[in-house]
């Protein structure tokens, strides 16, 4: 099977980011830009400081937290588009317990990231559950609840929670300090947040690498009928794998509140539960390659502002480069299939 | 159209399916290729039918050398290949799948197909109509949608890879009949099996491959001992059944109602006691699967009780019945019995009585390798199960199952399997009834029901007719029993 020389997999495998830097490349010189210029901007506005390299460091929180949980759905065969909602309510079970909740550091810190992960679990039973007892595909299910959070979450801020001073699009008022994640000296990155985000794609690998659980989400993802008729309780274990994504992705929510932002606002997902799925595509299904795509990813948000401040080009383009380089990996993973059924 | 096949070579990596094989079917008469599983019978049809490439050889249609890179090409020169496993869309009707086949044009006369579609099965005395979903088709009547759709393409030899497997007795003798007209109208058929007895009633002569070279050609009439020998290069006889039937009442229906959205079947009372082997015969999609659903616990009873060693299980979960040593092995082995994508390894772990959080690959990898040494299960524990044969998949799930079940319950357990496995099978189920466990098991083959069960149970129409001892009906009276006479 794996017949194919090292050196048509390694031109296999880097075949994609060259197609990307090309369409890119063609992009911007159609806009009428220097493509070095636009490239340098990218990388340096990445990477200018020790700041920006913390920026890096915290937009890679939650896109891993959520591509994290991706990874165990994915693995039970579900499309579970509704992270963004399982993160929403996340960050909005956290804010509610840092806003009826006094105490101190040790205790609110403990408690904002347990009420991020039981938020998130909770959104992915409904999910689970809609698509096990109710028939309803997960699909539509996520994406429908994912307008439910993100209604909600407008509601909230623009009314119970709004700040004394009126509601504003600032969203509600800035936490409690002892309801900051701590921080690594005067940067923006907490180390705890990071800590966290390692600590779950850990998990992850060795779940569904070495653990009866893992095994188990694959039968069904392969063949949930097969899967049932080997003694699996299909049902109970989508809904789980449903919930374990759910309270990743909640934390990861629950991090844009405390570690982030240090408020609620609207939109406060920043995106990354669709991003997510996008990481974990490009990563192959595989937990090992999770840290680096995110880290690309999240290389490309925090440097393509510099595009718009220094060249006036919009810095959507970092989001083009990231979904080009998606689907020309789909394209050239399909290629691959097509190549090794032949060689069969 | 004369077709010559000569000294054909096609290896898959270092196995060599096709060696030297030459053979020549005349115009106008049914030819029977026959052979164990793995003998290479279909892979030489897919050369034949532009599937495959030869690696070496020629084929000649009627004296002209004709070289198929696709079945389209083949199909332009008027060789059809009808596959095991019919390729169609369930969702659409009849006529859709017949339009879909035809595949040619972008506008659809309608009415044309319909007149088309009518002819055809008029001329081939085939029953089908044209709007039925094809969800509700029986294999057999998709097998014969099939064949239509080959004549409309103007196909003058037909090549037919197990036909038999699946359909029913009528449905076969059926298709006998139309191939007999299709042979009277001058077509060419290759029928391919490894059933003696279907090659015998059909064929004007058969050719014999053994592990990928013609072991050797006989005209009709066949002599079954002198083809069995040809098919395994010695004699094979299954050792006769001795009932292994005791006294205590492990299984016990009362007034069971089993449903489906089809069919509802009349109610149920069976006893049977350790040991005993029940078959079910009847026609397929009469009863006999819902009936074995329900004593599996996979599907709900709609009245009625279901004692096992006097515990009522009907309406219990599924898993309950898995505590209670009930197990079911389907009949579509890849869609419901086995995860393709996963390893003979993983399935152990999957299966595996011992349950901890995280798996001991080493373990489990040994434990596959004992259990496939055990089956003569041809693979490693590596080997994904999509990759095995039919035979070794079936070997496969039986070694998943445990070793003490008090119910077992088999769909079909020797389809597609050759000879020598369904006799291998066969030991290994009587050794089972021999430690207690009582076994139901689904046949159209009316051999099979008889030399293997103490008891047969005929399902026909929703009926059911309380079991009959199989020493003493003969196959007529089951015949005519499956036929819903007498029941």
């Amino acid at each position: 099977m794996n017949a194919r020389s090292l050196w048509s997999r390694l031109a296999l495998g880097t075949l994609p980011f060259l197609l990307t830097l090309a369409t890119s490349t063609l992009i911007i010189v159609l806009m009428g830009a220097d493509p070095f210029e636009a490239f340098g901007n990218l990388i340096g506005g990445a990477y200018e400081s020790w700041s920006k390299v913390a920026d890096i460091g915290m937009a890679m929180v939650p896109l891993m937290l959520a591509a994290a949980g991706m990874l165990i759905t994915f693995a039970a065969g579900l499309w579970n588009i509704g992270v963004e909602g399982q993160m929403l309510a996340g960050a909005l079970m956290t804010t509610w317990v840092v806003q009826s909740v006094d105490a101190p550091a040790p205790i609110m810190l403990p408690l904002t990231i347990l009420a991020g992960m039981a938020g998130g679990a909770l959104w992915g039973v409904l999910i689970g559950a809609l698509r096990t007892y109710g028939h309803v595909n997960e699909i539509f299910a996520g994406l429908g609840l994912n307008f439910v959070g993100s209604a909600l979450t407008n509601y909230l801020i623009f009314g119970p929670w709004k700040p004394p001073g009126g509601a504003t699009m600032s969203g509600t008022e800035p936490f409690a300090r002892a309801a900051w994640m701590p921080t690594i000296g005067n940067t923006r990155a907490s180390w705890l947040a990071l800590l966290l985000a390692g600590f779950a794609i850990l998990v992850v690998y060795v779940i569904l690498r070495n653990t009866r659980w893992g095994l188990m989400l694959k039968a069904i993802g392969l063949n949930a009928t097969a899967a049932h008729r080997l003694g699996i309780d299909t049902n109970r274990h989508l809904i789980l794998a449903i919930m374990a994504c759910g309270a990743l992705a909640g934390l990861g929510g629950s991090m844009q509140t405390t570690a982030i932002y240090h408020r609620l606002i609207p939109q406060i997902t920043g995106g990354n539960g669709y991003l997510a799925q996008l990481v974990v595509l490009l990563s192959g299904l595989r937990a090992q390659w999770v840290p680096l795509v995110v880290l690309f990813f999240a290389s490309m948000q925090v440097g393509s502002p510099r595009l718009e401040l220094r060249m006036q080009l919009d810095s959507s383009l970092g989001g083009v480069v990231q979904g080009t380089v998606v689907l020309f990996f789909l394209l050239v993973s399909g290629i691959r299939q097509r190549l090794d059924a032949r060689s069969r | 159209m004369k077709i010559e096949i000569d000294r054909i070579n096609k290896s898959f990596g270092s196995v060599r399916a096709n060696v030297d094989i030459s053979l020549s079917v005349d115009e106008g008469t049914i030819h029977g290729l026959l052979g164990e599983n793995g003998a290479g019978k279909t892979t030489l049809m897919k050369v034949l039918s532009g599937y495959l490439q030869p690696d070496a050889g020629e084929i000649r249609i009627d004296g002209h050398p004709v070289a198929f890179q696709s079945p389209a090409e083949a199909i332009s020169h008027g060789i059809g290949m009808l596959h095991q496993d019919p390729l169609d869309v369930p969702a659409l009707s009849v006529l859709d799948n017949f339009a879909l086949g035809l595949n040619r044009g972008f506008w659809q006369r309608r009415s044309r197909l319909r007149h088309q579609f009518f002819s055809l099965c008029l001329r081939f005395g085939l029953k089908l109509q044209p709007d039925e979903p094809l969800a509700n088709l029986t294999v057999g009547e998709r097998q014969q949608l099939e064949l239509v759709r080959l004549l409309a393409l103007g196909v003058r030899v037909i090549i037919l890879d197990e036909p038999t497997t699946g359909i029913s007795e009528p449905q076969k003798v059926l298709l006998f009949e139309t191939l007999h007209r299709l042979a009277d109208e001058g077509l060419t058929v290759i029928f391919v099996s490894h059933k003696l007895d279907d090659v015998d009633a059909l064929c004007s002569r058969a050719s014999v491959l053994r592990a990928g070279r013609l072991a050797g050609e006989r005209p009709a009439p066949l002599e079954r001992d002198q083809l069995v020998e040809l098919m395994f290069g010695h004699a094979v006889t299954a050792p006769a059944y001795v009932s292994a039937c005791g006294d205590r009442v492990v299984l016990q229906a009362q007034g069971l109602v089993v449903h489906s959205h089809l069919l509802e079947l009349e109610p149920i009372d069976l006893q049977a006691c350790a040991g005993e082997v029940i078959g079910l015969a009847g026609l397929e999609g009469s009863g006999q699967r819902l009936f074995m659903e329900a004593c599996a616990g996979i599907r709900q009873p709609r009245h009625g009780s279901l004692l096992l060693n006097g515990e009522n299980l009907a309406g219990a979960p599924y898993s309950r019945f898995l505590e209670r040593n009930v197990a079911y092995v389907p009949a579509s082995r890849l869609e419901e019995g086995l995860v393709s994508g996963l390893t003979i390894r993983e399935h152990f772990v999957l299966v595996a009585q011992k349950r901890g959080f995280m798996v001991d690959w080493d373990a489990a990898g040994s434990n596959a390798a004992a259990r496939i040494a055990e089956y003569s299960v041809v693979g490693t524990p590596e080997s994904r199960v999509e990759e095995l044969s039919g035979g070794n998949q079936q070997r496969a799930l039986l070694s998943m199952l445990p070793d003490q079940l008090a119910l077992l319950m088999l769909d079909h357990p020797t389809r597609g399997l050759d000879l020598g496995s369904a006799i291998w099978v066969w030991q290994q189920l009587h050794e089972r009834c021999e430690r207690g466990t009582v076994i139901l098991f689904t046949s159209t083959d009316l051999d099979e029901l008889v030399d293997n069960s103490d008891r047969i149970m005929v399902f026909s129409g929703g009926k059911v007719s309380s079991p009959v001892s199989s020493a003493e009906v003969t196959r007529e009276e089951l015949g005519y029993m499956i036929g819903g006479v007498n029941l």
